[in-house]
């Protein structure tokens, strides 16, 4: 079976409770540009990973294996995997 | 750091390269600090995967004791060494300074130099030194004894944790810290407080005695 390209976005965000300075100071700049009604920022990060599997479905466990192993710390930071086409 | 330990033991250390497989024999592999592979990822990240921590970890879990300064510290926790993560400093600032650390634990070849609770003198100089454990594995770094140093007199620069400035493995083997030793440890430097440690992860303490 011929290996597909498939294009895939990886979100690296913190984990629920852990102190986000970067978003903290982020939040209170978007205050001082006057943007009202803003409860919270979080920062992140994304990866765009264009990559050749056999499936879908073995895209996205290469993919999870990469966030564990690399992308994310998952001390700190969960990860999500979407693949476009 | 090299300047450091040549000073200190008369012996210019090995180098080794991030692509090597193997590590020379010796009785102490130090991580210093510095911006490996620019900080890109995270802190220590690439570090931490390059091929020589293969041989990092299994030296480690011979005994072998290891020294991470600094980034040597990031490197450490993003390799699993060591539990928790360092991130960016709660004030946002890099902060080049000197703080007050005292000694949570003595009982240790690394610390053995220094009096429980002494407080002694240390720079530090970093971005990413906030350390972070969940309550869970803080509370398991506090009841294993594993906190190394904490940062006294309310001088902790980053947010960290308890305070933690460095910790040990279980094993006490392994040595994490944010500050910088290896820069006071001759009068030229203002003070010798990092001395001790090097002395003692170096068994140089009851020669000196003796």
């Amino acid at each position: 079976m011929s290996n597909k390209t498939f294009n895939a976005q990886v979100r690296v965000t913190l984990k629920n409770g852990v102190l986000d300075p970067q978003g903290k100071a982020i939040e209170g700049a978007l205050g001082s540009l006057g943007f009202e009604g803003v409860n919270q920022v979080r920062q992140g990060k994304t990866f765009d990973v264009q990559l050749e599997a056999s499936s879908k479905k073995a895209a996205e466990d290469q993919l999870a294996n990469m966030c564990e192993k690399l992308l994310a710390n998952t001390v700190i930071e969960d990860y999500a995997v979407s693949i476009s086409t | 750091m090299i300047a450091a330990i040549s000073k200190i033991c008369g012996v210019t250390p090995l180098l080794a390269w991030h692509t090597d497989s193997t590590l020379p024999d010796s009785d102490l592999i130090i991580i210093p600090g510095g911006f490996s592979h620019g900080d890109y990822l995270r802190s220590g990240a690439i570090a931490a995967r390059a091929a020589v921590m293969d041989s990092v970890r299994e030296v480690a879990e011979k005994g072998v004791r290891i020294l991470g300064v600094c980034n040597g510290f990031q490197t450490l926790t993003e390799a699993g060494l060591l539990p928790g993560a360092l991130m960016r400093n709660a004030g946002i600032k890099f902060v080049c300074k000197e703080v007050k650390l005292s000694i949570a634990n003595n009982r240790n070849p690394f610390t053995q130099g220094y009096q429980l609770n002494e407080v002694i003198r240390c720079p530090v100089a970093h971005h990413d030194g906030n350390y972070f454990a969940d309550a869970k594995t803080l509370q398991q770094i506090e009841d294993n004894e594993q906190v190394a140093f904490r940062y006294a007199d309310g001088t902790n620069p980053n947010g960290s944790a308890n305070d933690i400035a460095g910790i040990f493995n279980t094993k006490g083997n392994v040595l994490g810290m944010m500050p910088h030793p290896e820069n006071l440890i001759e009068p030229a430097h203002g003070g010798i407080d990092g001395r001790r440690l090097f002395e003692g992860a170096l068994n140089l303490l009851k020669a000196e005695l003796a």
